[in-house]
């Protein structure tokens, strides 16, 4: 038997008002410091499934749990990197205003302490943005600005890591060298990946989770992958195909 | 100006010390909760929370000269009004998922019908224009008093909960998975907003508060990095817009409220158009290089 997984969604069913289902009963379980990566078509449902694991969405039945408790009740141990901030471009904010805001919940009233700052900038270092720290997050170029995201996920200390599509907007340079930061920050913690190109599976991915109104986990090894051709439409990275449980792997009806 | 200067301080002539003093503490509470307006984008709702103050204008003056409850000052009703409508503009915009610009459109109304019909109803001769477009003439001393004291809530409230608001207005999402009560900030802040408001009624008038509000932080957002620099900058631009358009006002015999807003709107305008020019030349630099 393993420990108690970090994630799972047990039996989950979810739809968007009198939508169609986008899960219906899945199960999912993922172990500490796993590296998972979250692949599927648009409108598959990473998008919901993510919300589900912050406790943004509730499911219509089963529990989805976060270090063995309700979603919503374990956000503080999530850092979370959207795709995009929903932020203002106009808004006067420096980066290193951006990362302070991981540990915004940890005072009520007053300013942040001179720890925030630090870890704050242990952070911006972390993802080798230091020397920009005093820049407006407006001024950076698209890459820089989810590297500035990912800093701030890094600042509120988590133990688990959500990451919306990471590379969406980011050149293959800067996409290897986000790799090496996870690959480091994986040591320490769990972490997650949403892509919706398959580029994040590589070697460091040991997990993938094809979501397709449905919930089926693969490992990453070179093997042929007739689904993900088939979900796709097209040749894509291969991954193997067979389900975690199961010794003879899986079929998708 | 020397005029100007010798009948503010004639003993005799009170109201325009009165009106300076107003505008020199109300542009603390406005430079900063200015800025969080503009920066949230939520003029339009802190438009709607000023015009609904009308309706407390009107009431207190009713309840007061027809119910004759004697300590009932019209600034009393202007702060319940403008809390009332701040809670309930704030709950629509949070839970209604469509159609909120048309509640808020109609709830602006609404409270501007109430006051018009209390005034009305209100024996002796109340002109709803001093209230619409300010009337320096107006301020007492009691106001300053009241004036003073909401002033010191809103910037005692404003930099106790700075960071928060600062999250809160830049990434309302990542706030919320934070464990921030985003909802009770953005109805603190729309609270505070109101009583700001509230502060310089009775100098501009509810229909040009607004301007007042939002220009010094448009004008101070061109040249601001961060958001407390926006504030600083925005309380030295309405103070310099206030004491200016009183002055100006006083010595041209101009109503104060519009002379006012349009000494704000032209630096604005001044400023943007600077701006656009800047901005242009600095490209064509860098196309030339």
């Amino acid at each position: 038997m393993s420990p108690s997984p970090v994630l799972s969604l047990s039996n989950v069913s979810f739809s968007y008002g009198t939508a169609a289902p986008v899960f219906d009963g899945v199960d999912l379980a993922i172990q500490d410091r796993e590296f998972v990566s979250v692949v599927g078509p648009n409108g598959g449902g990473k998008t919901t499934l993510l919300k589900l694991l912050l406790g943004l969405l509730r499911p219509d039945a089963g529990e989805v749990r976060v270090f063995g408790v309700p979603a919503p009740d374990a956000r503080r141990r999530v850092g979370y990197m959207p795709q995009y901030a929903h932020y203002d471009p106009k808004f006067p904010v420096t980066v290193r205003d951006v990362v302070l805001m991981g540990r915004v919940e940890r005072h009520a009233v007053g300013f942040y302490s001179r720890q925030d700052r630090r870890a704050a900038d242990e952070a911006l270092a972390q993802v080798g943005l230091a020397d920009l720290a005093e820049r407006l997050f407006e001024a950076l170029s698209g890459g820089q600005r989810q590297r500035v995201l990912l800093a701030r996920a890094l600042a509120t200390e988590p133990d688990l890591l959500l990451l919306d599509e990471p590379t969406a907007n980011v050149d293959a340079a800067v996409e290897s060298k986000l790799f090496e930061i996870l690959k480091e920050l994986n040591t320490r913690m769990t972490i997650l990946i949403v892509s919706h190109d398959l580029g994040f599976v590589s070697e460091i991915v040991q997990s993938v989770v094809c979501v397709h109104n449905d919930l089926v986990v693969h490992p990453t090894s070179a093997l042929t992958g007739d689904l993900i051709r088939d979900m796709y439409g097209g040749d894509v990275r291969m991954v193997r195909h067979d389900h975690r449980c199961s010794e003879e792997g899986h079929s998708h009806g | 100006m020397g005029e100007f200067i010798r009948t503010v301080l004639d003993p005799e002539i009170p109201f325009l010390r009165y009106a300076l003093i107003a505008g020199t503490l109300a542009s603390v509470s406005f430079g900063m909760i200015g800025t969080y307006v503009v920066a949230r984008r939520i003029s339009y709702i802190a438009g709607a929370i000023s015009h609904c103050v009308l309706g407390g204008i009107g009431a207190s003056l009713y309840f007061r000269h027809v119910i004759g409850i004697e300590w009932l000052h019209p600034l009393h009703g202007a702060v319940v009004a403008a809390l009332t409508a701040a809670v309930i503009i704030g709950l629509v915009s949070l839970r209604a998922e469509q159609r909120e610009d048309t509640v808020i459109g109609a709830l602006w109304a609404t409270g501007m019908a109430v006051g018009l019909l209390f005034i009305a109803k209100t024996p002796g001769y109340v002109d709803p224009m001093s209230y619409l477009f300010g009337n320096i003439l107006m301020i007492s001393r009691t106001d300053l008093w009241i004036i003073a004291g909401l002033d010191v809530v809103v910037v005692v409230l404003a930099i106790l909960f700075y960071d928060r608001f600062l999250a809160v207005c830049f990434d309302e999402e990542f706030a919320r998975l934070r464990g921030i009560h985003v909802e009770f900030y953005f109805l603190l802040l729309l609270c505070l907003t109101a009583l700001t408001v509230v502060l310089l009624v009775t100098v501009v008038g509810i229909v040009m508060v607004i301007a007042l509000l939002t220009l010094p932080a448009a004008v101070a957002s061109h040249f601001s990095r961060r958001l407390w620099q926006m504030m600083g900058l925005s309380i030295l631009l309405c103070f310099v817009f206030t004491i200016g358009g009183i002055g100006f006002s006083y010595t041209h015999d101009l109503p104060s409220g519009a002379t006012i807003i349009l000494l704000s709107a032209s630096v604005y305008l001044l400023t943007a158009v600077g701006q656009g020019l800047w901005r242009r030349r600095a490209q064509r630099r860098m196309a030339l290089r």
